[in-house]
């Protein structure tokens, strides 16, 4: 008997959850006033709930179908996985969209597939919808699409027209270990894929010389996900991969996504708890690359087998190994070293700079710009504070590691 | 004498402003107003209320800076009734230190940005939690969709989130009802009013679609209730739909992980079985024969005899016709060349293609490659930095090249740049030594060496940049002359 449509939801929304990505931001602004449709777009993103599990949830994020030629051990749709299968046609796709987008449920909609058939009949299913919700229905809200990266290139042309993103998922962070769990993928077709996605994007932006308009492609750029804990790729590894994969395909993210034990899993993997806090000091150490002036070398140095400190963000763990750097002057210092401040982040040395034009600032300064002393304390100076080589008490340390947990009575 | 005024105090900035215009172009201090909201301004009040003084004699126009407009756009709408006052003092410090806004650790301004980021928030949770259901239309009745919300603001922002919903919501009927005001659209125009609405009775079918969305597409293995209730405070849970599910998944979650930990892998189903033999027995792509460069080609595709490819994008494979008379050899593919897969695409390329033009050698008659197939780089925030291939590298990928000479058999080799040199020579020279002039090979070749036109991208200083390129130019004229 065919699922209704409620069943097939939950099987289709089940199956796209391991997908980290929820974002609805950084695409160009618009709305529908001009076109009298539906949607808008704000630059940045809108998330409309959270689920339990501290995501956010902004767009409709489901796969067209969960029938998969492929068998990728991870994942949940892999084709030797005996999970419920279902699909949706592009109508309902459309429908759902729409009404969930109407009640103010989503930003917009994430469509993601498993492969059947081929390739290039799963990638035109995706175009279609996204066509027809643009061109048949006025929707002007946000698209993610993810693209299969052996799909011709006039689909994927297509997809960038329509989409806000696009993305293609490299999961594992190397050649080897793609070999080993995605046996049916190519890195290097990933890599030519993202290439490919890049040299569109730069066509598109230069302005033609008919109208001078830039054309829209994939306004909200590309990005990726990597799973963290599948296989035995350390930190640095990761964050080497993310490095190059920023540098050479302008990613606007790379997702870390804590492997997460699937139903019907396959025995090469580990059925433990998500190491949740090594997703968590990834995106640290992401930020700390993207928006910090960082090298990955800095920030994965501090400890020999490559990893992040999951006691101490990476900040504080690179500050810890570098004393000799410290304290820093809050009222001289330049820029770049005030961002390497535990405790500073970018708004707040923004503030910093534009506060001390007019006085030296104290303690009691950095606390109204919301700064939590206790942390920033040792590392700098301050009219009327000098830290009094703080930074070089052996138990410095100690005094930011999480308290150990105290055994109770039984 | 203390002035006292009294405002409605729902979100509207002309209302105060026009007030504190009057106080300020009469030189009232802060501390002499009593700055009030109607609200708690009960029969305490005589009849002065709200009196406002004569302006000063020969008052100039009063100018703040536009910052400060829209600092104060926000920090009107938060319910604190103390705005009034906070606001009136910093414009009050304003008309003596027009710099007030930019230091950012005074308490003034801090306490306004506080309460314009509460503003900020409480309209960005109204974008995001308002639920709209929907209010079909009576049997036999044609016309725009109509939408119903009720939503509880803890602030005066209905007016300020209106043209959110307007722009967005534009092809249907909708009304939003709060307590601190209600605001609706049917196609033609926004109409807000700041009355207090009444809690009406709703409901939608399609919320259960919902709720069946966000039940699923919660992970039990990730509960992070803490993480959730920060960003959708409990406050604001009786209003949305799907929160209350929220309880019960938390308490099945932790059975629900150790319920898939338990199952064991179970045997695959048929047609998982016929996937694998049809991939098996798919039939092989046809091979270009051997010992031909699209042979050759392909199989360099997945060529790891280093560890430059696992970083790059794809192997960069020599181009030109199979029998050309003149091969060109750089160094290694840059930034464009590793998307594109195609060699001397860049700007290097680019200088390149136009020297070639200008000495009148048609690019298409030659074979051009690199000494390194591969793009080595280190990555640098959004960038890629070159890096030079160290001569372990040119020897391993010397396999690629070596060949690449035996097919094409040129009668002209140009070696562009050192490292070029050193793959077809083996010899580290200055290239100054060897430059501009045709080297007898010991296999009958003719070797020339000049400088790779990244190289002269490089120079910094104009003057030696346009001696070097003229330089350039009459060595590919050399090479012009020797192909012919």
């Amino acid at each position: 008997m065919k699922k209704s449509l409620k069943e097939r939801l939950a099987i289709l929304s089940d199956a796209a959850k391991y997908d980290a990505s929820c974002a609805s931001s950084g695409t160009s602004k618009r709305d529908s006033l001009g076109s009298g449709g539906l949607g808008s777009t704000e630059g940045s993103g809108i998330c409309h709930a959270y689920a339990p599990d501290g995501r956010c949830i902004s767009l409709l994020k489901i796969l067209l179908t969960n029938f998969c030629i492929y068998d990728c051990a991870y994942c949940i749709n892999r084709s030797s996985s005996n999970v419920e299968r279902a699909r949706f046609t592009p109508e309902e796709v459309i429908w759902l969209t729409l009404e969930f987008y109407r009640r103010n449920y989503i930003e917009g909609l994430f469509l993601s597939s498993g492969i059947i058939r081929s390739s290039d009949h799963t990638m035109e299913e995706m175009v279609r919808i996204a066509r027809e919700l643009r061109t048949v229905h006025n929707f002007r809200g946000y698209i993610h699409l993810k693209t299969i990266p052996e799909a011709s290139a006039h689909l994927i042309e297509e997809a960038g027209l329509y989409a806000d993103r696009l993305s293609i998922n490299i999961e594992l962070p190397t050649d080897a270990g793609i070999g080993k769990f995605a046996p049916e993928k190519r890195p290097d077709n990933i890599r030519q894929s993202m290439g490919n996605l890049r040299l569109k994007m730069e066509e598109m932006a230069e302005p033609t010389l008919q109208t001078k308009r830039r054309k829209k492609f994939a306004p909200a750029g590309q990005s990726t996900q990597m799973i963290v804990g599948a296989d035995g790729a350390n930190d640095a590894t990761i964050l080497g991969t993310s490095a190059r994969l920023y540098g050479s395909y302008g990613l606007k993210r790379v997702y870390y996504s804590a492997f997460s034990p699937i139903p019907d899993s396959s025995k090469n993997l580990p059925l433990i708890k998500p190491p949740l806090m090594r997703e968590h000091r990834l995106y640290q150490a992401d930020w700390l690359y993207r928006f910090y002036g960082f090298d990955i070398g800095e920030i994965t140095s501090t400890r020999a087998d490559g990893m992040l400190d999951l006691d101490l963000d990476p900040k504080l763990a690179w500050a810890l190994a570098h004393r000799e750097q410290f304290p820093v002057d809050v009222n001289r210092a330049d820029k770049e070293k005030l961002l390497r401040v535990p405790g500073l982040g970018t708004k707040t040395v923004k503030s910093i700079l534009s506060a001390r034009r007019f006085r030296r600032l104290r303690l009691d300064d950095l606390k109204r710009l919301g700064v939590s002393l206790r942390k920033i304390q040792p590392f700098v100076t301050a009219e009327g504070w000098m830290p009094h080589r703080l930074v070089d008490r052996p138990d410095l340390r100690a005094m930011f590691e999480p308290k150990p947990e105290q055994l109770s009575l039984l | 004498m203390i002035y006292r005024y009294a405002l409605r105090g729902r979100g509207d900035l002309t209302e105060w402003r026009d007030a504190a215009r009057a106080y300020l172009s009469a030189g009232i201090p802060p501390e002499m107003i009593d700055w009030r909201s109607m609200d708690d301004a009960d029969g305490l009040f005589g009849f002065d209320d709200n009196r406002l003084p004569d302006p000063l004699p020969n008052q100039p126009p009063l100018h703040v800076p536009p910052a400060f407009i829209k600092l104060a756009g926000a920090v009107i709408c938060h319910s604190d009734p103390s705005r009034f006052a906070l606001l009136y003092r910093m414009l009050f410090r304003l008309a003596h230190d027009r710099r007030l806004l930019q230091m950012s650790s005074d308490a003034d301004v801090v306490m306004a940005q506080r309460m314009a980021k509460y503003v900020g928030r409480d309209y960005h949770k109204m974008t995001a939690f308002v639920r709209f259901k929907e209010m079909p239309l009576p049997e036999g009745v044609a016309g725009r969709r109509r939408f119903i919300s009720w939503f509880e603001p803890d602030h005066f922002i209905v007016d300020r989130v209106a043209p959110f919903f307007q722009h967005r919501f534009t092809d249907m009927d909708w009304l939003i009802m709060t307590p601190k005001g209600s605001a609706s659209w049917d196609g033609e125009r926004l109409r807000t009013s700041d009355d207090p609405a009444e809690k009406p009775d709703l409901r939608d079918e399609t919320d259960e679609l919902w709720r069946t969305y966000y039940a699923s597409i919660f992970n039990p293995a990730r509960l992070k209730v803490k993480m959730m209730t920060k960003e959708m405070p409990k406050r604001y849970w009786k209003n949305l739909p799907e929160a209350e599910l929220i309880p019960s998944l938390i308490a099945n979650a932790e059975a629900s992980v150790m319920e898939m930990a338990r199952k064991a892998a179970s045997e695959p189903l048929p047609f998982h079985h016929r996937l694998q033999e049809a991939a098996a027995n798919a039939p092989v792509p046809s091979k270009p024969p051997a010992g031909t460069l699209p042979a050759l080609k392909e199989e360099a595709r997945s060529c790891t005899r280093c560890d430059i490819y696992c970083r790059a994008t794809q192997t960069v494979f020599g181009e030109g016709p199979p029998d050309a008379k003149v091969m060109f050899v750089g160094e290694q593919p840059g930034d464009q060349e590793d998307l594109a897969g195609k060699p001397f695409v860049g700007p290097a390329g680019k200088l390149f293609n136009d020297t070639l033009a200008l000495v009148g050698i048609d690019r298409q008659s030659l074979y051009i490659t690199n000494a390194v197939k591969h793009f080595k780089y280190e990555p640098r925030g959004k960038r890629r930095i070159h890096q030079k291939p160290n001569l372990g590298e040119v020897r391993q990928c010397r396999w690629w090249l070596t060949q690449e000479l035996e097919l094409v058999k040129p009668k002209l080799v140009v070696a562009m740049g050192a490292t070029a040199l050193f793959a077809l020579t083996d010899m580290r020279q200055r290239l100054e030594d060897v430059r501009g002039e045709p080297i007898a090979m010991e296999d009958g070749r003719v070797l020339f060496v000049t400088v790779h036109p990244s190289y002269l991208l490089r120079i910094p200083d104009e003057g030696r940049k346009a001696e070097e390129l003229i330089r350039f130019r009459e060595d590919m004229s050399k090479i012009s002359r020797l192909a012919a």
